[in-house]
């Protein structure tokens, strides 16, 4: 047995299942998602309102049966990759010794190069970037990857006027499913849309498709800041990783102050009598044994304040509103916003919407997951929103099986807690449960309101036709038994309040 | 006791029709909701009358009125009904339960189904204190007649025409018709009601209706309410005796005792029943008695008799015994049963033996 060193872009084309990327299916809808993610992730980063071209064609004609070879394109208006990074950008997978935190769509950065990946694995097609940062010249490169040496092979190489266009282009060809696809891949389209009102994207697909998501609102959600993690945040490879980066540019003291959020010179001190270890000391020096000391210090450490939550960037109750208004159009809606929270040393906030009627809701309770502005589309049965409406008794809201109600829930965090690498569902963590739950509670409340008093018109309205119905029956047969002409008057008795709602309702 | 069918019946019906429609209009014009008091036909208002020996409806009504909205949909079909009915009297015409369900979607009156317009049918029954037979509303089955006796017709286009109901071999119909006809001439000394057809084609085939000079009445099961009715009309009317024979079994034993003695059903109408009708047969004690082939009583059997036990009809003789003896051998015969001893010794031997033990009694 041998053991040989692999390099990262190997050991996820090796690993490119745990990544989403199981099958021909799931391949193309992850291939859309990542590409459509990093494109909006890199015009968010710039304060740009992002506008995007996506298409999916079928590469050539004469593959007639699924699954066969796709042609993915995703256009966008963000800032640009310059020349010199771009073929890296999309050529090769970075490891490297950044551990600021913020809220991002894409956990690692790797996405975009795990479709370039795939799409090389089952076509031997290369990949097609384009990008301009001035909007005067675009240059792009054909690619490939070489996995074995982790870069890229630039194959060809196109330079021109870019006519006043500004952004980035990626376009791969892969094997794919359309036909199993689709309809994840449009609910995918439309729940992004939901989640980033202010998006604008037009997607092509191979049979002719046009979807248009024009943005409802010109506001944009603060940028998140990136913040030093938590040192509730981090295991113990973390923090060795943390000091490596860290070299000798001081000591443990200054190490633990620079690097974590929440510590100061008094807590370093407190942490490091509990474990009898000097401030002086070289980070670099520390023991196996005073390593796992310091972590256990940190873990049992009482005093820390919670974790900083300018790393989050929630939509807020506008930006919801407005998105859910975009895709639903439903008949009430109501949004719930709490305040940040923390789970071991993460920060996060939920946000709900509640929607009712309209005309895309079906009778039951459809939810809408997003994570960090992603929807999340596998696996929703085992998700953490179900398990709390699971244990909610939704009839004391008076939510009744047969109305159509739309439950949203959007988690923000700078680590979302999901239950498998393919980033589809989020594990029940109590704090983020309990989070939901009251969220869920407040926006209910609302909704209870809004359908007792909807249940009273209709009740009225019922009463009143009902009365319309019978009492000119009743006095026509009572006339038919005594022989008389004219039926006895019954207009008065048909209830007047309810006459009234019966007009307006007639001439609305 | 003679009783001449007549349109003062008729008449009355009408009138009670022609009331209830005044009620409803009075205090509609006066701006009222107009309101209904319906008897009760609540178990708990079904009571046991020991003189009339049958069950009757006691004195709890229920207030049916347009003020709750939960009663309007029952009151607007109850008065279509009442509105219905008096056309049908009025023209003279015949109308099944069936007829009355579907005519109603003509007058853009709902129910839900049959069972809907029966019930209300039974509820302007109770109403009015007029079986529904009075305002020209029958049901569907029908049972039939067979024997000396000839009548004539009342109904629109056969007035004063005459049958005699020996006319046709396998009976006649009772229908409307016939239960509203005139008795003419009649050689008969009894009328026997039999459960099954078979044994009432096989009275025919051996000349009981001339050996015994009996009016045979095929009630097909649980007799109808038009059969009842023609039944007691030929007790009181011919002042004919009146025999039943039944299957011997608790279900037969209660065939019998409905026409003898009405149902919890029927308790809102009277001249239904025969009390002094009589049940010959087949009795628990004939089934040991001639030695009849036998199926063993079932649980549910066993449970109905127990439940009949209780009841108030139940208590004379013969109930009380037969009760008694099936509860003790767990046997139950059909009247086919005899056959065991050649087809006509039901009639041969059987029928005059159990007439003399009966009217000795």
């Amino acid at each position: 047995m041998s053991f040989e060193e692999i390099t990262p872009s190997e050991f996820f084309y090796r690993n490119r299942d745990l990544a989403g990327f199981t099958n021909p299916t799931r391949s193309l809808y992850f291939t859309v998602r990542e590409l459509v993610e990093n494109s909006l992730d890199s015009c968010e980063s710039k304060g740009i309102k992002p506008e995007l071209f996506v298409s999916i064609a079928i590469d050539g004609s004469e593959q007639q049966e699924e699954p066969r070879f796709y042609d993915v394109m995703v256009q966008d208006n963000g800032g640009g990759i310059p020349r010199r990074h771009l073929a890296d950008a999309f050529g090769r997978v970075f490891y490297g010794s950044k551990f600021k935190l913020k809220q991002s769509r894409g956990m690692f950065g790797l996405g975009v190069t795990m479709a370039v990946l795939y799409g090389q694995a089952t076509t031997n097609r290369p990949a097609f970037v384009a990008s301009s940062v001035s909007g005067q010249r675009y240059y792009g490169y054909q690619l490939k990857i070489d996995v074995e040496k982790n870069r890229p092979v630039i194959l060809r190489k196109f330079e021109g006027r870019a006519v006043g266009w500004r952004g980035t282009l990626v376009a791969v060809t892969v094997l794919g499913d359309y036909q199993r696809a689709e309809s994840k891949i449009i609910s995918y389209l439309e729940q992004t849309a939901m989640a980033a009102p202010y998006v604008t994207m037009i997607f092509r697909g191979p049979r002719g498709e046009d979807l248009r998501f024009h943005r409802v609102t010109d506001f944009m959600p603060k940028p998140p800041h990136e913040i030093l993690p938590h040192p509730l945040g981090v295991d113990i490879e973390m923090l060795k990783k943390m000091i490596r980066a860290w070299k000798d540019r001081g000591d443990l003291a200054h190490f633990l102050t620079r690097s974590f959020q929440r510590v100061g010179g008094k807590t370093v001190q407190k942490l490091l009598e509990r474990i009898d270890i000097p401030g002086s000391m070289e980070p670099g020096k520390l023991s196996e044994d005073q390593l796992q000391g310091l972590m256990s210090a940190i873990k049992s450490y009482e005093y820390f304040l919670p974790p900083d939550p300018s790393g989050l960037s929630p939509l807020g109750a506008d930006l919801l509103e407005a998105g859910v208004r975009r895709m639903l159009n439903p008949e009430f809606l109501t949004i719930s916003v709490r305040k940040p929270s923390a789970y071991g040393g993460h920060p996060f906030t939920v946000e709900v919407a509640v929607a009712y009627g309209g005309p895309r809701l079906k009778p039951g309770i459809t939810v809408f997951r997003l994570a960090n502005r992603i929807p999340l589309l596998y696996d929703e049965s085992s998700d953490v929103t179900w398990k709390v409406l699971n244990n909610m008794d939704l009839s004391g809201y008076r939510i009744r099986s047969e109305h159509p109600i739309g439950v949203i829930v959007h988690i923000c965090s700078t680590r979302v807690p999901y239950k498998t690498v393919g980033k589809e569902y989020i594990a029940d963590r109590p704090e983020i449960e309990r989070e939901i739950r009251l969220a869920l509670r407040d926006a209910f409340r609302r909704l209870r309101v809004y359908l007792s008093r909807k249940e009273t018109m209709a009740y009225r309205k019922k009463r009143a036709s009902t009365y319309s119905k019978y009492l000119p029956l009743i006095a026509k047969f009572a006339a038919g038994l005594v022989g008389a002409k004219k039926p006895p008057p019954y207009e008065d008795l048909i209830p007047t309040l309810e006459r009234e709602v019966l007009l307006v309702e007639e001439a609305a | 006791m003679k009783r001449r069918r007549s349109l003062s019946d008729k008449e009355k019906a009408l009138k009670l029709l022609e009331e209830l429609g005044e009620n409803v209009y009075q205090r509609m014009e006066e701006g009222e909701y107009p309101s209904l008091r319906i008897p009760d036909r609540n178990v708990r208002n079904i009571v046991y009358d020991e003189t009339l020996r049958q069950y009757v409806l006691g004195p709890r009504t229920s207030l049916r009125t347009a003020r709750n909205i939960k009663h309007l949909r029952p009151l607007t079909q109850l008065l279509w009904l009442a509105y219905f009915s008096k056309l049908l009297v009025g023209s003279k015409k015949t109308s099944t339960l069936r007829d009355v369900f579907y005519s109603a979607q003509a007058y853009r009156v709902d129910f839900e189904d049959q069972d809907e317009s029966d019930e209300r049918i039974t509820e302007l029954e109770a109403l009015l204190r007029v079986a529904r037979e009075e305002l020209n509303i029958f049901p569907e089955e029908r049972s039939s007649i067979f024997g000396q006796l000839t009548i004539r017709y009342n109904v629109p286009g056969y007035e004063g025409r005459r049958l005699d109901l020996t006319s046709h071999p396998d009976g006649v119909m009772i229908g409307p018709a016939l239960t509203g006809a005139d008795f003419v001439d009649t050689d008969a000394e009894m009328v026997i009601a039999i459960e099954k057809g078979g044994l009432f084609t096989r009275f025919i085939e051996e000349r009981v209706h001339e050996r015994f000079k009996a009016i045979l009445i095929n009630t097909a099961g649980q007799a109808p309410r038009a059969t009842r009715y023609l039944i007691r009309r030929l007790r009181y009317e011919l002042g004919l005796p009146v025999y039943i024979l039944t299957d011997g079994d608790p279900w037969g034993m209660h065939i019998a005792m409905v026409m003898i003695s009405g149902s919890a059903n029927a308790a809102h109408i009277a001249q239904l029943t025969t009390p002094d009708a009589k049940w010959i047969g087949v009795w628990a004690t004939d089934i040991m008695k001639y030695k009849l082939p036998y199926d063993r009583l079932t649980d549910v059997d066993v449970k109905r008799l127990k439940e009949l036990r209780e009841d108030p009809r139940y208590r004379g003789e013969p109930w009380s015994t037969q009760i008694g003896a099936f509860l003790k051998h767990r046997r139950k015969s059909e009247q086919e049963a005899f056959a065991k001893y050649g087809l006509t010794y039901i009639v041969d031997k059987y029928l005059p033996e159990k007439l003399r033990e009966v009217r000795s009694i």
